[in-house]
């Protein structure tokens, strides 16, 4: 196999506040002034590594799939193959034309209807006219916005506009496609239709796809590789499975805990006050993300002022799409002690294989004993299932619904 | 190295393919007038949709563009050549300030245009690549289409007071090209200016009040001392104007060394901002 993109200690150095900041002309004419009078201004230049020594290659026809938490410089790599910036070390070199996705609807312009924008946008990621042309219909229906394709799209609701941006870009036949994660505006089931996309491209074996996700469930089922940054450098390449296992072993990115420090703010009343959500492992370690088949605990921590025997506290457990799974009290339990005054900590545990791949936020509640709401703290704490257990020989069967706890069958005679 | 090519070029095989090599660049890398053509495609989406933008928008749409550079004659007209008395000589005073307004409408509205084209397009700037150059002449360019109504309008003014346009007027298109290329050569490097220093923003609509004062369009060029005509060409924007309109009306003889003063400094300020531009434009996605 040929080599697609060879990559060779490429790194990028921002000067700190560049990217925040832009100059003024009056302050770089005070530095220059106080530069000519022999004086600085401001010290030396402070400079930040988005990106440093990473060195990689990359074969024709695979599916990589790059992984790390926020600011690990998984965008800075995208954006220095694709030449939107350009690096500050070493190079890469990649063979075939590039075609970059790093954001849904890109070149959009709210004025002009949609067929407009799909010519626009089209033209803007790099496609000829008359491959547009060609592709106009399947793009208008993918994207399902056919009564409204000569309406402007500041008319469009955000998801039509995500749909329509993302049929304009699933017919970029470069050889090379740099993915970025595009796909976490989308709507859960328009998320499956492209995803199924994705994959009916990357099965077609000649394209070279870099992809980053934080769905460890679908980089698990469409790279064959991964790679895993963490503070711009690259820690490690493998067998996609096992960079993924690395990464969750890693909890590097930790939504898993939610404290309230500040005691004026906790969540609750004068009896009893949220100090701390956390979802743990086996072991009690932090979780962000977890297998399917590990047991999890959520645990919620109290401060009691009086003692308090009515009062239900738990948690709603949603899927992040927003797809209720289920709700737990402590006031479940056959008979409940009451909370006595003092640290409490309630620790509820998640039996294996309740969840399927997915992302899940926890809230955490407290009603009072007449149904009066004290607390809740929506979406307090975040972590990702990959789903490791369900038999995947049905992959062409979608399923329904976050549950995915193994289902008994047998055959009998009618 | 192969020739950086974009992502425009139809299929291949890997052997055949283009290598794109990803390095930082030191120094002045070439204009790339060759990447510049593969990406022609993106550099006229990007015309239309100004175009479109523009004309659907405004209730008045078509009218807009003409009204300006008519309404200006109109106030020159009144308050110039009526009030304070300036006169054209041997030119009706309305077809003398309309020839001078529709190329400075062409320059001013394509210099403004283009030095806020990159800021405007922040957000493609960061997400796709393509030769950075095609925002500031896509958005000067579309003011072309204006400019052409203006031209109709300006016959049409002609027809109404009788001026005849003389063999000169083969030349319209030769001042037309110096106004879009005088606005390019300040709207090149002032887009590039801005995404670093947004002051352009503020200061460049009052030079451009300055810089209608400073160029004789509303006076005729004979106010000025001879002597001072050549030397005024260093404002790129007189020796156009006044070439302009020696081509439209044929009055007068050519004021040839003012234009070529003129021209001179438009090429020169055109290979500067464009310099300017590519050794800036590696660091727009960083700071835009």
């Amino acid at each position: 196999m040929a080599t697609a993109i060879d990559i060779q200690q490429l790194g990028k150095r921002y000067k700190l506040g560049d990217r925040v900041h832009y100059g003024r002309l009056t302050e770089s004419l005070a530095n220059a002034v106080s530069a000519l009078a022999g004086r600085r201004s401001s010290g030396p230049a402070q400079y930040v590594w988005a990106l440093q020594d990473v060195t990689l290659a990359i074969e024709e026809g695979e599916v990589i799939g790059f992984i790390g938490r926020n600011g690990a410089g998984k965008t800075t790599l995208l954006k220095l193959l694709s030449r939107i910036t350009e690096p500050t070390t070493g190079e890469a070199r990649l063979r075939g034309n590039v075609g970059s996705l790093l954001e849904v609807g890109t070149g959009f312009h709210q004025e002009l209807t949609g067929r407009e924008n799909i010519f626009l946008s089209g033209a803007i990621l790099g496609m000829r006219r008359a491959e547009i042309r060609r592709n106009f219909d399947d793009i208008v229906e993918f994207a399902g916005v056919g009564a409204f394709v000569d309406t402007p799209v500041k008319r469009y609701s955000s998801g039509m506009q995500v749909r329509l941006g993302f049929a304009v870009a699933a017919q970029l036949s470069t050889e090379i496609l740099i993915v970025d994660e595009v796909l976490a505006v989308a709507d859960a089931e328009f998320q499956r239709r492209c995803l199924a996309k994705i994959e009916d491209v990357a099965r077609s074996g000649n394209r070279t796809i870099l992809f980053v996700s934080h769905n460890m469930h679908s980089l698990r089922s469409l790279c064959n590789r991964a790679a895993f940054l963490e503070q711009g450098r690259l820690r490690s390449v493998g067998e996609a499975t096992r960079v993924v296992r690395e990464y969750l072993e890693s909890a590097a990115g930790s939504n898993a805990e939610r404290v309230w420090d500040d005691e004026q703010r906790r969540p609750g009343n004068e009896d009893l006050r949220l100090v701390a959500v956390r979802v743990l492992d086996r072991s009690g370690a932090l979780v962000a993300t977890a297998m399917s088949s590990d047991a999890l605990t959520v645990e919620l921590e109290l401060e009691v002022s009086t003692r308090t025997a009515g009062t239900a506290v738990g948690f709603d457990l949603e899927s992040d799409d927003g797809g209720g799974v289920l709700s737990a009290f402590q006031l479940d339990a056959d008979e409940p002690p009451p909370l006595e005054p003092g640290r409490r900590v309630l620790r509820a545990t998640l039996p294996p294989r309740l969840l399927d791949g997915g992302g899940y936020v926890v809230s955490p509640r407290i009603v009072g004993h007449n149904g009066r709401p004290i607390a809740h703290e929506q979406g307090a704490v975040h972590f990702d299932i990959v789903g490791d257990h369900r038999v995947r020989l049905l992959e062409h069967v979608s399923r329904l619904g976050p549950v995915a706890l193994p289902i008994d069958w047998s055959e009998h005679h009618g | 190295m192969r020739s950086v090519a974009g992502p425009l070029a139809g299929r291949r095989t890997l052997e055949t393919s283009p290598e794109t090599v990803v390095r930082r660049r030191r120094g002045f890398s070439g204009l790339q007038l060759r990447e510049l053509w593969e990406y022609r495609d993106v550099g006229l989406f990007l015309i239309w949709r100004d175009l479109k933008v523009r004309f659907r928008q405004t209730a008045f749409g078509v009218v807009w563009a003409i009204l300006q550079p008519l309404l200006l004659t109109a106030i020159f007209t009144i308050f110039l050549n009526r009030v304070a008395g300036v006169y054209a000589y041997n030119l009706p005073y309305a077809v003398f300030a309309l020839a001078g307004v529709v190329p400075w409408t062409l320059f001013s509205r394509a210099l403004i245009t283009s030095s806020t084209s990159l800021v405007e397009s922040a957000s493609i700037i960061g997400k796709v690549y393509f030769p950075r150059l095609l925002l500031p002449l896509a958005s000067a360019t579309s003011y072309v289409v204006d400019f052409a109504m203006s031209l109709v309008v300006l016959a049409a003014v002609m027809v109404v007071y009788g001026v005849a346009p003389t063999i000169s007027i083969l030349f319209v298109p030769v001042f037309s090209l110096m106004a879009l290329a005088g606005a390019l050569a300040f709207g090149v490097w002032l887009s590039a200016v801005n995404v670093r220093y947004r002051d352009v923003n503020f200061l460049l609509p009052f030079i451009v009040q300055l810089w209608l004062l400073a160029t004789p369009i509303a006076y005729p060029l004979s106010r000025i001392p001879r002597h001072w005509q050549t030397l005024l060409g260093l404002n790129p924007v007189a020796g156009t104007v006044a070439g302009f309109r020696w081509a439209v009306t044929g009055h007068s003889r050519p004021p040839t060394a003012m234009v070529l003063v003129s021209a001179g400094v438009i090429i020169g300020v055109l290979v500067l901002g464009l310099v300017y531009f590519r050794r800036t434009e590696r660091t727009f996605a960083d700071i835009i």
